[in-house]
């Protein structure tokens, strides 16, 4: 994650009503969201800045109407901004004109919607062989690679179905299959499981991880499930009223809530699930012996810190080198649910 | 209008005047004007002469100018050069006509089998029989060139107006200053009589099928345009993103997205284009157009009852049919095969379709030198061998005299004629007659004022001066008196349509299973072409007043019936279950919570029975009336084209009042109870 982000938007605004832009200029600093309303406009985004970096999973998480939908379709520019600039690859996509706009998506992005959008009257492989065939590719390739991803989503057989003859979480399949048939470079995806039953939803997330793990995509997930947020996400942004009240990795999120409203998500969460070793880790606590991966989470860690009597355990980070020690008791304190 | 009462509302009317008092007001006016009619000068009773502007010259002048002047008739010429050379193209298939591709006519045998298996690939075998039978019916009494020629102009019009509306309705929902100019031109084209359709397509495009086939194709138009709008609009936000973010340019957003996801609201359009296409081209009997149409026209005029209702029938079974393919198309949705289908199991209709295609052409060959027999002298076997090419007059199986006869015999039984006698006597000297006087009695203000009260009291202030202004309108279009008239045949059709249709529902409504057969005898009803209602009502009657109200209101009871049971049904059962445990009585329970429930439903329906009638109210001319109906018909025979819209318009203007009004009312009404 060195290299320069992959989406950075600074100072985001979308206004929604009669003049957004014109009250937007005029706007003194530091209206808040009703003074906003009472003005007669909706900040579905307000002053966003966000970056994602090259592979990073940043999942966007909110109630209804916090606007975390609204920010994703800023990114793919399916709405125009009010204010700031929103740059992907370095290139301000504001910036773009109708053909560059149609090039980019056609080459870089994809998104899996939270009803599917899926086209009624074209079978599973019309479906996913859609954005190629609106970029032209011919028949025969369309064909081989819609195939393709129809495997890696496991949907083989069903090449032929329409999607109303398919179930909830095939629909769905359908869709992941059809955003990642171009193979895109960044991936959108918004509320992909909500319309799912529970069983099937967490089918789906371990579905999704194993693709991730293989294609290693830069990823905008959008949820209004706090749990789904902290299994999948390396960064989590929390939207209130259309502004970003904390962003950060999930431990740090559950241990340290930036505000109230955050801290009202945290509270129900068993932390010591969500809590990393490597998180914990502290360069200027001195640890011997046996050395305990960074990547393992406190839960995982439990009998161990139980039994073991050292005061402080040294965590090593994937590469094998000890980044710190790890605070025994203060571990303990999360698993006991006391921090 | 019994809707009044049950409006308990005021409006705050101007000049902090209350609404009940602006409607008392204009009440007390119109009364107190109608009492002094006998003192009245002649100026306040009607419209005096030099109010009367000269709308027919100018109107004449400006068509003058625009069809001359501007070389606009250039414009049409060329255009009915092309349609025509479709329609001979499509009449050479279908019926023979001499002209290009100089193919002969496709033998019946042909047309039936393929429309059968159209019917199956869209319905199943019910649909196809139906199909099947149909035609065979047309062909087997011997109407086949007629049924032909009434298709033939379908067949173009329906294409075109499909075609052409739903090129309007996406320029309607990709631009809303258009849209905003279309509706209300939507609105007017919906009440202008088809008469006003029928000369500027005569004026502009030649006589026969081709201005038949531009007036039908004009008057389809607005069910499709709004449909294709509804449609396009309705596509969910998501597949529309999921659209734009697989790249689409805004053409394959349109040609990929858009358009197969509004499928089903543009096949219903197709659909209404359709039904209404064939109502219409058999009314453009009236400008010389062949067909069915013309040969009811024919019946009718010369009282030949059998042949009538024979024609009758195959109008009937071809809208039922039209309508049938064209919803089955609606709801059939593509199903996948399983791999390893053969090619002819993906495509078995179109196999079926061409074998038999092949068979009936091979058949109708061999059979083509056969000499023309009739079944009794042939025999059973001879007879259908000779008609598998064409059937020939003397092998055509019409029973038009048997029903003539029985018609007639029936109609002559002493008990028959007694009913009808008295029902025409009592009708049209205690009903009709009085209230016609008394309308023509009251003072053109009077009236006025009466019918601004009444939409003052149903849509409020905005209607009410659109009621005030359009009335005033009609009134110095100088037809005053036969305005009335046609009002009157409205109103009284209207009125016993509710008092007759209200009960019906009512009783419809009480079980489930009689609900739904009424609603699909409605659905039914609905798609037969307006033209035929007037055939029971001649049979019944002859040629009377009595006859006109009566084919009126047997076609407006269809949407006071609908639309009251599905009204009543439409009230949510808790609030019935609520009531019952209330303890109300059947009756308390229909009048404290069905009807006003569904009182806004109600009102759709009685202003769909309106528009219907002040429709009907024209077409009826064909059996003789003394309205506008009568005034319009001349004005077909002397092109006159300014006189024609002034009638046209009259009508227009009466029937967009009420139409405004009564929406209105529905609309307040719902908000009202919460129901929008």
């Amino acid at each position: 994650m060195s290299d320069a982000p992959v989406i950075s938007a600074h100072n985001v605004w979308k206004l929604f009503g009669t003049d957004p832009e014109g009250y937007l200029a005029k706007m003194p600093q530091g209206r808040s969201y009703s003074d906003i309303q009472a003005d007669g406009y909706i900040a579905g985004v307000k002053d966003v800045s966000v970056e994602v970096a090259k592979g990073e999973m940043l999942v966007i998480m909110g109630l209804s109407g916090s606007g975390k939908s609204t920010l994703v379709r800023c990114f793919s520019r399916l709405h125009e901004i009010t204010g700031g600039t929103i740059e992907v690859d370095g290139q301000d996509i504001m910036a773009l004109n109708e053909k560059q706009l149609i090039e980019m998506r056609r080459s870089k992005m994809g998104m899996v919607f939270q009803s599917f959008g899926l086209l009624p009257h074209r079978t599973v492989l019309e479906n996913i062989a859609f954005p190629l065939e609106m970029r032209g590719q011919d028949k025969h390739d369309r064909r081989e690679r819609a195939l393709e991803v129809i495997k890696l989503v496991g949907l083989d057989g069903r090449e032929d179905y329409f999607p109303r003859e398919l179930s909830g979480g095939q629909q769905q399949r359908v869709g992941i299959a059809r955003s990642l048939a171009i193979e895109p470079d960044i991936w959108f995806l918004d509320e992909p499981f909500s319309a799912l039953d529970p069983l099937i939803r967490r089918e789906m997330q371990d579905e999704f991880l194993r693709l991730q793990a293989m294609l290693n995509k830069t990823i905008v997930f959008i949820t209004h499930d706090f749990d789904e947020a902290l299994r999948l996400a390396d960064r989590i942004a929390i939207m209130k009223d259309g502004a970003v009240e904390q962003c950060d990795t999930p431990d740090k999120i559950v241990l340290n809530p930036a505000t109230p409203y955050v801290a009202k998500f945290t509270e129900e969460i068993d932390k010591a699930r969500v809590v990393h070793a490597g998180t914990l880790a502290r360069p200027d606590l001195a640890a011997n012996g046996d050395p305990i991966p960074a990547g393992t989470t406190i839960h995982e860690l439990a009998r161990q810190l139980v039994d073991d009597d050292r005061e402080a355990l040294p965590v090593v980070s994937k590469d094998g080198v000890i980044i710190g020690g790890l605070d025994r008791r203060q571990a303990l304190d999360i698993l006991l649910g006391a921090a | 209008m019994a809707l009044a009462d049950q409006d308990q509302s005021t409006p705050v009317g101007p000049a902090g005047l209350s609404g009940s008092r602006v409607v008392q007001a204009l009440l007390v006016a119109a009364i107190i004007l109608t009492v002094l009619r006998p003192w009245l000068p002649d100026g306040l009773v009607r419209a005096p002469e030099w109010m009367l502007l000269p709308w027919r010259d100018w109107i004449d002048t400006v068509f003058q100018y625009v069809t001359f002047d501007l070389g606009f008739i250039n414009v049409t010429r060329f255009l009915s050069g092309g349609l025509e050379f479709v329609l001979d193209a499509v009449a050479n298939i279908l019926y023979g006509r001499a002209r290009w591709p100089r193919f002969e006519a496709v033998p019946w045998t042909v047309v039936a089998s393929i429309a059968a298996v159209l019917g199956y690939a869209l319905g199943g075998w019910r649909l196809a029989l139906l199909t099947g039978a149909t035609f065979v019916w047309a062909a087997v009494v011997g109407q086949w060139k007629w049924t032909m020629e009434t298709l033939s102009v379908v067949f173009v019009a329906a294409p075109l107006g499909f075609l052409l509306g739903g090129l309007i309705g996406i320029w309607c929902w990709k631009s809303k200053r258009v849209e905003e100019t279309v509706k209300p031109l939507l609105l007017v084209m919906q009440v202008l009589p088809f008469f006003s359709y029928l000369l500027p397509a005569v004026i502009f495009f030649k006589v026969g099928p081709t201005a038949a086939t531009v007036a039908t194709m004009a008057y389809s138009l607005p069910p499709m345009i709004l449909m294709t709008t509804i449609g396009l609009k309705k596509v969910s936000p998501e597949v529309v993103e999921a659209g734009k973010m697989s790249g689409c340019t805004r053409w394959q957003m349109l040609r990929h997205v858009y358009i197969p996801s509004a499928r089903s609201e543009i096949l219903v359009g197709l659909n209404q284009v359709i039904m209404l296409c064939l109502a219409m081209v058999v009314l453009t009997a009236a400008i010389g157009m062949p067909g069915l149409g013309a040969k009811l026209l024919e019946a009718m005029g010369s009282f030949k009852l059998g042949r009538a209702f024979e024609i009758g029938v195959t109008i009937v079974l071809l809208a039922v049919v039209l309508d049938r393919l064209s919803k089955a198309w609606v709801v059939n949705l593509p199903e996948h095969f399983e791999r390893g289908t053969p090619w002819w199991r993906r495509n078995i209709y179109l196999v079926i379709g061409v074998t038999l295609f092949i068979v009936f052409i091979g058949l109708s060959l061999m059979v083509s030198g056969m000499k023309p027999q009739p079944i009794e002298d042939a025999g059973f076997g001879n007879w259908f061998v000779g008609i598998l090419d064409e059937v020939h007059r003397k092998e055509a199986m019409s029973q038009g005299k048997v029903y003539d006869r029985a018609i007639k015999d029936f109609l002559s039984l002493d008990a028959v004629t007694s009913v009808t006698g008295a029902i025409r006597y009592f009708v049209n000297v205690y009903i009709l007659i009085p209230t016609e006087r008394a309308l023509l009695f009251v003072p053109t203000l009077a009236v006025i004022f009466a019918v601004t009260a009444l939409a003052y009291r149903l849509g409020g202030k905005g209607p009410a001066i659109l009621g005030f202004v359009f009335f005033c309108i009609v009134a110095q279009f100088g037809y005053w008196d036969r305005a009335m008239l046609t009002l009157h045949s409205v109103f009284m059709a209207v009125l016993l349509a509710v008092v007759l249709g209200a009960p019906l529902a009512i009783f419809a409504s009480r079980s489930e299973k009689r609900a739904k057969r009424t609603i699909l005898l409605c659905d039914t009803f609905q798609t037969f072409p307006s033209y035929v209602y007037l055939l029971p009502a001649i049979m019944l009657f002859g040629i009377s007043p009595v006859t006109v109200i009566l084919s009126i209101l047997i076609y407006t009871m269809v949407p006071i019936v609908r639309y009251t049971l599905e009204g009543l049904r439409g009230v949510p059962p808790e609030l019935t279950e609520a009531a019952d445990m209330s303890g109300a009585t059947r009756w308390q329970k229909l009048t404290q919570v069905q009807f006003p429930l569904a009182m806004p439903t109600i009102a759709v329906g009685v202003n769909q029975a309106l528009v219907f009638a002040f429709f009907m109210v024209i077409i009826a001319e064909f059996i003789g009336t003394r309205d506008i109906g009568q005034e319009m018909r001349r004005t077909m025979a002397g092109t006159e084209l300014g006189w024609n819209f002034v009638l046209g318009f009259s009508v227009v203007f009466m029937a967009l009042t009420f139409d405004i009004a009564i929406n209105a009312w529905a609309e307040k009404r719902r908000k009202l109870l919460g129901l929008a």
